[in-house]
């Protein structure tokens, strides 16, 4: 696993740090070099942390890496402030997931370099605790 | 020991695992008949003592509507760390944004690595060094299979935000710390669980060393048992903190609500801290809250809080009840499987 | 710009050869497709791959297969874009010989799965995705389509039954086929009683590893005797990311690339005789016959399950059994389609011959959906 690359998505993937464009205002996660309007200006944007599942699938068989979390639950939601986002979602049978589910962020682990290598850590979401 | 500036808790954050194995569960598995807590939380497969810290970090900030920014130090208090060398509060501040004016460091002492963080934090908000520091005690225990600390080694956590006393949730009073060395469990590198004493744990450690910070801080307040609507002690099982609370004078209205042993088990780092979270999420404005914390090697720290009206505001989101109440019992193999012990 | 033709056409049996290289795989599709020409001549190569630096730790195979064929010194080249490799190699070869650049130009694609472990494949088949937001989640390929599976059943309400019935389709079109990987019937029992393999989608609606090679040999065609022509040959592109997408259930880029296909062809969907789609997965296949025109946006399961792609239906799809039966090893897929196209026109297909066929399309897909070629050929 390259540490650069874990590092450099460090604030975006553990803040949920994306970006807006400052001329029209469209949200971006991850960020883009290029807003859809032509702009290249972009200020930081926080995501919501608060969501509803779109639509969901069950990973069996899974890519290396990830092998020892199945099966886990990945997801596409729909944060509260319209943005679309890719995640696990953890804390939940595969049964029991539904979709308009709410969901909020988790911190959790996500994979790991084999037994001595970097731990890897970021977002995942999880059904909304109350 | 008292602070030369007042110092309060502006935020706190817990967090408990979903999954629990009961006692019973291992009872079953080894023919026993041993309860000495009735169930334990255990991590899911993608947590650890980092995610935990993490957790209740990040309660803590967003109760106490603190800008991350200002927070200038966060100790991770643990034995259970994912990294032998790395620091687990480098992660835990650059998530909650205190990065890059911030103090880190990990701790290390027993079961009472939290409650050292956080007098650390003390010290650095009581000496003006820092006007905002954050304490974590967090954990993801060990329990050796067929061992006594089977049923109890736990995971769970408690973050604790430190600030100006007159903006915060609950002020210290005062503290105290109490520590020889007295060798009744321990673990050696590369080992995966630890040793203990076995009976030796009770008397001339928990017990001796409880007794002694709680007794010197009694007598440095001035306060009898009596005035405190609320006590808090290390939760190793369900039986010593009751026992210890008795042996000071403590009923067991006053630690009911903080006494989460039973149902989440010993969180090592976090267990004290985990009290005081459960017990603050109930207490009004004025109540004083008695704490002990007991760390093997040994040593405790005891401190008095005086909780105050912002207390009301700032107790937002999921309480220590909440995770307790979201649970998920796993039988013994998923329980090996959570704790990294299946080799697949 | 020229016309092109195809003059030629090649490919290996789809399947696990285990003493086999990726070397002689390429060779021997290419060499078939220089044969089936009756043509030697050759001035430039590409060479369509997706994995083969995953798999094979191999790249610089444009040079590496020039040698293969026998032909060191020839220009060449390796071209990937995602799953959707061998239809954008063709794309290219097409520009190629439009342009003038060159007369004739040999389009091969490889690509050898079995060498690794499932994961290990699985891993190199999400290396289309976003690798720090996409395959960061952990999820596969299989799992970006079953979480449109999903969306399109509760959007339109299609039973996963109607959506599994592609899978059989695509092996009912397979039986006989020789140079097919599974060439056998599936029923839609067995599709919906498999394993689950990323929930709702279930192992036999998937396509699996598979090695194969394939080859067309392209020239001008006022050049090439009896060729059939290229009509239309597109490219597009879509976010890479489903997130990023607004309506995930429209692929735009497989809309774009058809849209545009059929207004440089002069053609709508009603005068396609043959097509082929991509059907890594039985949803791919569905959205796919929806965005290429023949199905309305959520009635392309139902259109399947009754039965109107079938040889004797509406519009003729896989015919040779498609990704699911006939092999999707990633990178040749594409050729595969187009040779398959080529054998259909010429009315050399055998049992499989969709009769009087004059118009094929051929339609190659990346990930689910980033980047999408589509090609229509017409007898001449």
């Amino acid at each position: 696993m390259s540490v650069p690359r874990y590092w450099r998505e460090e604030k975006p993937r553990y803040r949920l740090m994306g970006e807006e464009c400052a001329k029209c205002g469209a949200k971006y996660y991850p960020k883009t070099p290029v807003c859809a309007c032509g702009s290249t200006e972009f200020k930081p944007y926080k995501l919501a942390e608060m969501g509803k599942l779109k639509s969901w699938t069950v990973i069996r068989n899974a890519p290396v890496g990830y092998e020892r979390f199945t099966p886990y639950v990945v997801a596409l939601i729909e944060l509260d402030d319209g943005v679309q986002i890719l995640s696990q979602v953890v804390d939940v049978e595969p049964e029991a997931v539904k979709v308009g589910m709410k969901v909020e962020y988790a911190f959790r682990k996500v994979t790991e370099d084999g037994q001595a290598g970097l731990l890897q850590y970021g977002y995942k979401f999880r059904p909304v605790v109350d | 020991m008292k602070t030369l500036i007042r110092v309060g808790i502006a935020g706190y954050g817990a967090y408990v695992p979903m999954y629990r194995l009961k006692a019973a569960e291992v009872n079953r598995m080894w023919g026993t008949s041993g309860e000495p807590v009735e169930e334990k939380a255990v991590v899911a497969l993608d947590e650890d003592t980092i995610t935990i810290a993490v957790e209740c970090a990040r309660q803590a900030v967003k109760r106490s509507g603190v800008n991350p920014a200002l927070i200038g130090a966060v100790y991770v208090g643990t034995e259970s760390k994912p990294y032998a060398v790395k620091p687990s509060g480098t992660i835990v501040a650059e998530v909650i944004g205190a990065t890059p004016s911030v103090s880190t460091a990990d701790y290390e002492f027993a079961c009472k690595a939290g409650t050292e963080a956080m007098q650390t934090c003390i010290g650095l908000v009581g000496s003006g060094m820092q006007k905002y520091a954050m304490g974590i005690g967090a954990d993801t225990a060990q329990g050796k299979p067929m061992d006594a600390l089977e049923y109890t080694a736990a995971c769970g956590g408690a973050a604790y935000l430190f600030g100006p006393a007159e903006e915060s949730v609950a002020e210290l009073e005062a503290s105290y710390s109490f520590v020889t060395d007295t060798p009744d469990f321990w673990r050696r590198p590369k080992e995966m669980y630890p040793r203990h004493g076995n009976r030796f744990t009770g008397e001339p450690a928990y017990f001796k060393h409880i007794t002694g910070a709680g007794k010197a801080l009694l007598a440095e307040t001035g306060y009898k048992p009596a005035d405190f609507k609320w006590a808090v002690f290390h939760q190793p099982n369900a039986k010593f903190p009751i026992n210890v609370a008795k042996m000071l004078g403590f009923s067991m209205d006053q630690i009911n609500p903080g006494l989460v042993s039973p149902v989440v088990g010993n969180t090592y780092a976090g267990s004290s801290p985990l009290g005081l979270a459960a017990t603050l999420d109930i207490a009004e404005p004025g109540d004083k809250i008695f704490m002990v914390s007991y760390g093997s090697g040994s040593g405790s720290d005891a401190f008095v809080w005086k909780v105050r009206e912002p207390i009301k505001q700032r107790r937002g989101g999921p309480k220590v009840k909440s995770y307790i109440e979201r649970r998920k019992y796993v039988d013994y193999a998923t329980y090996l499987r959570h704790r990294g012990q299946i080799i697949a | 710009m020229r016309k092109v033709a195809v003059a030629g056409i090649g490919f290996t049996k789809v399947g696990e050869p285990w003493e086999r290289n990726v070397k002689e795989l390429f060779a021997e599709a290419a060499l078939g497709a220089l044969k089936d020409a009756a043509h030697t001549e050759v001035e430039h190569l590409y060479v369509a791959n997706m994995m083969g630096a995953h798999l094979q730790g191999q790249i610089g195979m444009g040079a590496m297969m020039a040698e293969a064929i026998g032909r060191p010194g020839l220009p060449a080249v390796r071209i990937e874009a995602g799953q959707a490799s061998g239809g954008v190699a063709f794309h290219e070869g097409v520009k190629a010989v439009a342009s003038g650049m060159s007369d004739w130009v040999l389009v091969g694609g490889v690509e050898k799965m079995s060498d690794l472990l499932p994961e290990a494949v699985a891993t190199a088949l999400v290396g289309a995705e976003d690798q720090e937001y996409t395959a960061y989640t952990g999820v596969t390929k299989t799992g970006l389509s079953a979480i449109l599976h999903r969306l399109y059943s509760h959007e339109y309400g299609a039973s996963p039954e109607e959506i599994g019935w592609f899978a059989a389709r695509s092996h009912d079109n397979a039986v006989g086929v020789t140079h097919a990987q599974y060439p056998f019937k599936l029923s839609i029992e067995r599709v919906m009683t498999s394993p689950m393999e990323a929930d709702p989608i279930r192992m036999m609606e998937c396509a699996a590893v598979a090695d194969g090679a394939a080859a067309v040999l392209l020239g001008p065609a006022d050049k090439v005797a009896n060729g059939i022509e290229v009509a239309a040959s597109t490219v597009a592109t879509d976010h890479l990311s489903l997130a990023a997408r607004k309506n995930p259930l429209t692929l735009i880029a497989v809309k774009k690339a058809a849209d545009k296909a059929y207004e440089i062809a002069k053609t709508k969907p009603k005068d396609i005789d043959v097509l082929e789609v991509t059907d890594d997965t039985t949803i791919d296949g569905v959205l796919s016959l929806e965005d290429l025109g023949f199905a309305e946006k959520g009635k392309g399961a139902k259109m399947v399950a009754q039965g109107h792609t079938t040889r004797t239906g509406e519009i003729p799809t896989n015919n040779f059994g498609g990704l699911k039966a006939r092999g999707n090893p990633i990178g040749a897929t594409g050729l595969y389609q187009i040779a398959e196209t080529v054998m259909q026109l010429r009315g050399e297909a055998g049992a499989n011959q969709v009769p009087d066929a004059k118009i094929g399309m051929a339609q190659s897909m990346a990930g689910v959906g980033s980047t999408c070629s589509v090609a229509i050929l017409r007898r001449v």
